[in-house]
């Protein structure tokens, strides 16, 4: 397959060059023209209102999917509790349902668990399936599959999102294979194309450094796993749903997996992705005493303390405290960056934030473009300043 | 013990970048690497032979400049590696990628173990492994980071989940998918390096027929997702930068953060959503 332009058609316009996801296409003078690292992805051929980019990919019908309704949500669960992410989902999907028209269920699958479908309805879902069975008490994979599927060849719903968790990207693409259906991964955006009434999946890739938007338009369901933490999720008090219990035949032999054993390796996990405020350190923080500063100022906020990856490389701080494009994604109220250069991957996980202060004595450090307010100066005099004046506050209160 | 390991040929992605102008993705003059994690996955593998015995065979779908990864695969320790390189497969999302790797493992037909990275830095999807599992019938584990035992058919290891971790006994033949704690890589041996890139490589090359897989079910045509756009990621907030001394810099702040209607001292933050009930 190739793609190649019509010259005389070409009118310069660069929507091409723009669309180009490979950096296949180059302009001399006003032409468009096809470097050999074209992968004929077409994405250049949708973007092109001359007709000018031709190709000999042979166009493919759309199949007729008007049976395929509903907008599904996978509920995760471990040892009984909800995934944040899974509420986050519900959110999305009551938005989306609102310009499709149509309604959302939740997946519940676990044992035990029925408790949990009240909080479903609560949080937006108008349908939750149920599926209980011993052998579905702890994640694994395949059983998880057979339900799922089972339940997708009965309803035949138009939209599948899970939550891009550890759980959720190694069932997502077991499934998708197993049903026939594209999946988008590790999803930060999903909105409804206002013509052809799909998906519009945007998620980061290239290590942060790419933005992409994704359709699936030749199968369905439509599946995406979508980052924990960059949706809202809303309590919806008046909501009412139904719960539908799904029988479930497991046999305990076509398991190939067994579990040994689980270990738990912290008591208290934080829960960055639900705190109001999050007060971030970087290299610039210095040493693990540094941190104590901005603990203490967490504390008097009531927020958290977070990083980048290089506070965690140094042991200032553990992993599960690592925001960023291999940590956690997280959509505080307010988030200090105290000493962070604000480099792509860090900020990927925090774009969300609703308002963000940095503090840097680096005047230009990334992270002041995506600051609402930026003071340049040391941290070491700026923190416990703003623990100062924040405790005179109190007092005076 | 025979393992097929999956290696991916991907830009040195920390150096990926949109020219913020034309929108346009910045790939000269950078190099291409052996994804991170499908070293480690060789690695896990090597070490398994060594253990074992048996062989081990390296498969990787690329264009032909992918030689590159596979090569480097031989010196590394693999006994031998498959290039499946054809013009059809170019555009692939992770179904059509899956079908087709998953077409060339049942004609290299003998294993025991599938190795692959968890993600290729570039894609960034993690979809591979799971989608060829399924391909195959076979069971799966994701993001291993520990590969205890192979004993009498099954294989014992432990993977890592967000707060701690699982220990599973899982039947073989099956898929594994690791992350970068799984080992240490080796280099290359230089002797291996030489050997690898000499006329008597084994290394082969199979194209879309040789695969026995049609062009419309591979590539470009035969994926069911599509990439509509890619664009820079959005950074800009209006930043207004706060002068002063640091008395006054954070008597600013903190004046601008209650104009915005964060109190910060009253049990958290509150802002004007909260305080009219709309968030949670
Ligand atoms: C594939 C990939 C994934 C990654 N994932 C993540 C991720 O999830 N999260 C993440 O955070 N990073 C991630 N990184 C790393 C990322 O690229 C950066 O290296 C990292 O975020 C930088 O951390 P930093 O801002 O703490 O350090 P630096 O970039 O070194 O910045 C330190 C900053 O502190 C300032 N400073 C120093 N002293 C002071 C002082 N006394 N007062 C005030 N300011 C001071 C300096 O001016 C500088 O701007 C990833 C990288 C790759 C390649
Ligand atoms: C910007 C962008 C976004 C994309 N988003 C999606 C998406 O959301 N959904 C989708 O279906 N496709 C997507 N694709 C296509 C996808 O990148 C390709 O299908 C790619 O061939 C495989 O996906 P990956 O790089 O994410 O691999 P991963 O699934 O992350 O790779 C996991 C492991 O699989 C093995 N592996 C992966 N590729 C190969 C290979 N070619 N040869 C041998 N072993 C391999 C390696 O061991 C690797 O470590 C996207 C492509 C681009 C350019």
């Amino acid at each position: 397959m190739t793609v190649w332009v019509e010259a005389d058609l070409c009118n310069g316009c660069r929507r091409c060059l723009k669309a180009c996801p490979y950096g296949a296409i180059e302009f001399s003078g006003e032409k468009a023209s096809v470097l050999e690292r074209c992968t004929s992805c077409g994405a250049c051929i949708e973007v092109c209102r001359q007709s000018a980019m031709k190709s000999d990919i042979r166009p493919r019908s759309v199949p007729d999917f008007s049976d395929r309704k509903g907008i599904w949500v996978f509920a995760e669960q471990r040892n009984g509790q909800l995934a944040h992410g899974a509420l986050e989902l519900l959110g999305k999907a009551r938005q989306l349902a609102a310009e499709l028209g149509e309604d959302v269920c939740a997946l519940l699958l676990g044992h035990g668990v029925s408790q949990l479908a009240e909080t479903l309805i609560r949080y937006g879902a108008r349908t939750v399936y149920l599926a209980e069975h011993e052998a579905l008490a702890d994640y694994r994979t395949l059983p998880y599959t057979d339900v799922l599927e089972d339940l997708i060849e009965r309803h035949r719903p138009g939209i599948l999102l899970m939550s891009a968790t550890h759980i959720g990207r190694d069932l997502a693409p077991r499934l998708s294979r197993r049903v026939g259906a594209g999946l988008t991964a590790d999803c930060t955006d999903l909105e409804v194309d206002p013509d052809e009434k799909i998906l519009l999946q945007t998620r980061p890739a290239f290590g942060g450094n790419v933005m992409a938007t994704i359709v699936n338009r030749y199968s369905r369901p439509q599946m995406a796993t979508v980052r924990p933490g960059v949706m809202e999720a809303h309590q919806r008090p008046g909501n009412e749903g139904r719960v539908v219990t799904t029988p479930v035949s497991i046999h305990e032999k076509s398991i190939a997996a067994k579990l040994l054993g689980a270990v738990r390796e912290k008591k208290d996990a934080v829960k960055l992705c639900e705190a109001k405020v999050i007060v971030a350190g970087g290299r610039g923080v210095g040493d693990a005493g540094g941190f104590r500063v901005l603990e203490e100022l967490a504390e008097i906020v009531n927020g958290a303390v977070a990083g980048t990856r290089v506070a965690v490389e140094e042991g200032w701080i553990s992993a599960d405290r690592q925001v960023g494009q291999t940590g956690q994604s997280v959509r505080p109220e307010l988030y200090i960056a105290c000493g962070i250069s604000g480099a792509i991957q860090h900020r990927a996980g925090m774009l969300n934030s609703r308002y963000v202060v940095a503090i840097n004595k680096d005047p230009r450090a990334p992270i002041f473009q995506v600051a609402d307010w930026g003071i340049r100066g040391d941290l070491r005099e700026v923190v416990p300043e703003l623990v100062r004046q924040l405790k005179s506050e109190v007092r005076q209160a | 013990m025979d393992i097929v390991v999956l290696i991916k040929q991907v830009p040195d992605s920390s150096e990926v970048k949109l020219d913020p102008k034309t929108g346009h993705l910045l790939r000269e003059g950078i190099g291409a690497i052996m994804n991170p994690d499908d070293r480690h996955a060789l690695e896990a593998a090597v070490r398994l032979k060594e253990a074992h015995g048996g062989r081990i065979v390296v498969l990787s779908m690329g264009p032909a400049q992918a030689i590159d990864v596979v090569s480097e695969a031989i010196g590394m320790g693999a006994d031998e590696a498959v290039l499946l390189s054809d013009s059809a497969f170019a555009g692939a999302d992770t179904w059509a990628t899956s079908s087709t790797l998953g077409k060339a493992i049942e004609k290299i037909g003998k294993y025991d173990l599938i190795i692959c990275g968890r993600q290729a830095i570039d894609g960034d999807t993690a979809q591979i492994g799971p989608q060829v599992a399924e391909y195959l019938g076979l069971p799966q584990v994701t993001y291993v980071f520990d590969i205890e035992a192979v004993t009498d058919g099954t294989v014992v290891v432990k993977k890592r989940l967000e707060d701690g971790y699982e220990k599973v006994q899982c039947d073989l033949p099956a898929l594994l998918t690791v992350i970068a704690e799984v080992n240490r890589t080796r280099y290359p041996a230089i002797g291996n390096l030489i050997d690898a890139c000499g006329e008597q490589a084994p290394i082969t090359i199979w194209n879309a027929a040789d695969i026995g897989v049609m062009t419309c079910d591979v590539g470009l045509a035969g994926s069911l997702t599509h990439v509509i756009r890619t664009f820079a990621p959005k950074g800009g907030r209006q930043t207004q930068m706060l002068e002063g001394d640091t008395g006054t810099v954070v008597r600013t702040l903190l004046e601008k953060l209650r104009e915005n209607h964060l109190v910060l001292t009253d049990s958290g933050v509150l802002s004007a959503e909260c305080r009219e009930g709309k968030l949670s």
